[in-house]
């Protein structure tokens, strides 16, 4: 192809260590500044909108709280993706699982499955976090052993399991768990919540209505264990070569089916967990609207994250603001336009990651 | 149960996901997948609604939805063909920036109304016995618009130059541009195309079958299911058609199946607790499921499936397949 403009493209392998992070960063404050300009097209004025964004999220310790207590479910889910992601297995399920998650969480205090008078707190929420990821994982399985055995696309797969897994969770909370007709469960009991600051404001009243829970804590943990995997051990080098180069895999006698289940089942339970958090942490109470879309905003922090679990942890308490800001903001669907920007340009970046650009005189074509 | 009226709106809500698989087909024939279906049938849903809504001109609202269909999925065209990118990531991505630029722009639009598609019978099809009432007769004229589609398409795809070109773009680009056909004007062009075909079937919901915005469940995951159905459909533009009618009448029969207190001679549990409506409801997405490993089994026993350069990128001089 004749290439009309004056540039040259050409392929490079050699990238500059400092390059991905350049574009990362510049790709979100494009995406802002692609924003804005929408936004005064449709007629709100961007700095205002911006500036409250921004006081909304880390105006103060409090809503700094919020906004780690809406990163955290993000940082579980885009860990899972980014697990995911790097063997090139599009798990978009991770909404589907997170709700799985908080069923199943939910069930130790609905069904009872313990007795909640006098198991001790800690036991009461080990079993809820073991059991969301429990759920979550094996509700990826079906997605994992659909496209391992049958290679069928699972972000399709995923995508409708979503949609099946929000269903029923309607049917328990709009029936056999709905608290008097309501489309909720009844509050669980204290001994079934994720310890949080507030709990503390007798000892320091500086915490006192502060939301955050230990949840943040799991997510913590868990990147550190995803980093684990992928850096440091001999399971997360077959992941990243599978990914790579799935032939050379397969010739190196690695188990492709195997770690196409295993590792939609360990994304799958980080995105149960995930859901865990939410109801023992957060709402008390399995309802309808306990997710805002963190299964697809996770997707997005993975990958702006470029699948690094501790760039995962930033990003998330980014996309955790955006959250928190975009709860009372109009128009309400700027945190998925400004999401869906940044993705894009993420996206599109990338080319500059992998190609070195020029630019050229055009050669003048003598005449004659 | 009224069957004809079960079959008849099957067929108008089928019709939909009959035009966005259409275009999706087109669109990886060429070897370009574009995942963002559900965002641009979204953006497409919207703007068709805002436009008829603003000017009281329906048809200009569907010419909005196409452009918009067509305008957004260039963003993909550009992130895949040019710049190589992963066409997973730039469709999820695509549907994210369709749903968004909807949310945004068609702020205050839910609970409005606004002009719809006019409804008519076709003469003397409409009289034939039982076919006649259910895909003849006062339906809206998208409907129509599907029945032709659907020939026309496919006899382009398979009897045309263009369309030879096409098919040879997604099986072989290499030997494509030996031949001299230009790799990157056809994905462009059936990229974009693909795209107006997903903002018209947004805008068949919000000016046509379900008149209205209700902000994103307007759609909700009919671009999904659509995708679904082009693999569901070994891309073939007549089996998508039975498959989008199909999945219409299944739907529209999970609905009513609530009404009759008897069923079948036995108590209707559907009609004794109401509750199990949402195992009704998530009958389009299992459907979608089991439709997808059927449609596997099937596709490797008959050897025809998705076409062989779908999803890699081409680029000259490296070595193609």
């Amino acid at each position: 192809m004749k290439i009309p403009y004056p540039v040259l493209i050409k392929r490079t392998e050699d990238t500059a260590k400092w390059l991905p992070i350049v574009t990362s960063v510049g790709a979100v404050l494009l995406a802002f500044i692609i924003s804005a300009i929408i936004l005064a097209a449709t007629g709100a004025d961007p700095f205002k909108v911006y500036s409250y964004l921004y006081k909304a999220s880390f105006g103060s310790w409090g809503a700094f709280s919020d906004v780690i207590v809406k990163a955290t479910p993000l940082l579980l889910i885009g860990l899972g993706c980014s697990l995911a992601f790097r063997m090139r297995l599009w798990n978009i399920g991770a909404e589907g699982q997170f709700f799985v998650g908080a069923f199943f969480a939910s069930a130790v205090v609905m069904v009872p499955l313990v007795n909640l008078d006098t198991t001790p707190r800690w036991a009461i929420v080990s079993l809820m976090a073991a059991l969301g990821m429990l759920g979550g994982s094996l509700y990826a399985f079906i997605a994992g052993f659909l496209k391992a055995k049958l290679n069928i696309n699972e972000i399709i797969i995923t995508l409708m399991l979503n949609y099946i897994a929000v269903l029923w969770n309607n049917y328990w909370i709009f029936g056999k768990w709905s608290e008097a007709g309501f489309q909720m469960t009844k509050t669980f009991p204290k001994v079934a919540w994720l310890p949080r600051l507030a709990d503390y404001a007798k000892q320091v009243p500086a915490f006192s209505g502060m939301t955050l829970h230990v949840g943040i804590l799991f997510g913590l943990i868990a990147a550190v264990i995803v980093y684990l995997i992928v850096y440091r051990s001999k399971w997360g080098y077959k992941i990243t070569l599978i990914g790579d180069n799935r032939r050379a895999a397969r010739y190196a006698g690695i188990n492709i089916t195997a770690n196409t289940i295993l590792v939609f089942m360990v994304s799958g339970a980080l995105a149960g967990l995930a859901g865990m958090t939410e109801v023992s942490g957060v709402v008390h109470r399995l309802q309808e609207r306990i997710s805002t879309s963190y299964g697809f905003s996770g997707v997005i922090v993975a990958w702006l994250a470029k699948l690094h679990p501790f760039a995962v942890i930033v990003v998330s308490i980014l996309f955790g603001a955006l959250l928190v800001a975009s709860r009372e903001i109009q128009p309400s669907g700027l945190s998925f336009l400004i999401q869906g920007i940044t993705l894009f340009l993420v996206i599109s970046s990338d080319v500059l990651l992998k190609y070195e650009i020029k630019w050229v005189r055009p050669a003048k074509e003598t005449a004659q | 149960m009224n069957w004809t009226e079960i079959f008849r709106s099957g067929i108008s809500t089928g019709t939909v996901l009959l035009i966005a698989a259409i275009g999706e087909i087109l669109t990886e024939r060429s070897g370009i997948q574009n995942l963002g279906v559900e965002g641009m049938m979204l953006l497409g849903a919207m703007a068709g609604f805002r436009v008829a809504f603003n000017t009281g001109n329906v048809w200009l609202g569907l010419l909005a939805a196409i452009a918009a269909g067509g305008i957004l999925s260039l963003a993909h065209a550009v992130v895949t063909i040019h710049f190589q990118a992963d066409q997973t990531v730039s469709g999820l991505s695509l549907t994210f920036l369709g749903t968004g630029l909807a949310l945004v722009l068609g702020e205050g639009l839910t609970g409005q109304t606004g002009p719809v598609i006019p409804r008519a019978s076709i003469p003397l099809l409409s009289q034939i016995p039982y076919l006649g009432p259910v895909a003849f007769a006062d339906h809206n004229l998208l409907v129509y618009f599907g029945y032709l589609l659907v020939p026309v398409v496919a006899y382009f795809i398979n009897k045309t130059r263009p369309g030879l070109h096409l098919r040879a773009v997604g099986e072989n680009p290499a030997a494509a541009d030996t031949l001299g056909v230009n790799i990157y004007r056809t994905r462009y062009l059936y990229t974009f195309i693909g795209g107006c075909f997903a903002g018209l079937a947004g805008a068949a919901i919000s000016v046509a079958i379900a008149p209205g915005w209700n902000s994103n469940l307007t759609v909700n995951g009919q671009g999904w299911i659509a995708v679904a159905l082009v693999i569901f459909a070994h891309w073939n533009p007549w089996r998508a058609a039975m498959g989008g009618y199909l999945f219409g009448i299944l739907r529209r029969l999970a609905l009513d199946i609530q009404g009759p207190a008897l069923l079948l001679g036995v108590a209707n549990p559907f009609f004794y607790n109401t509750n199990l409506v949402f195992f009704l409801q998530m009958t389009p997405y299992i459907l979608t499921v089991i439709a997808l490993i059927w449609g596997s089994s099937a596709a490797r026993k008959k050897r025809i499936g998705a076409p062989a350069a779908l999803g890699t990128p081409y680029q000259r001089g490296e070595r193609g397949l």
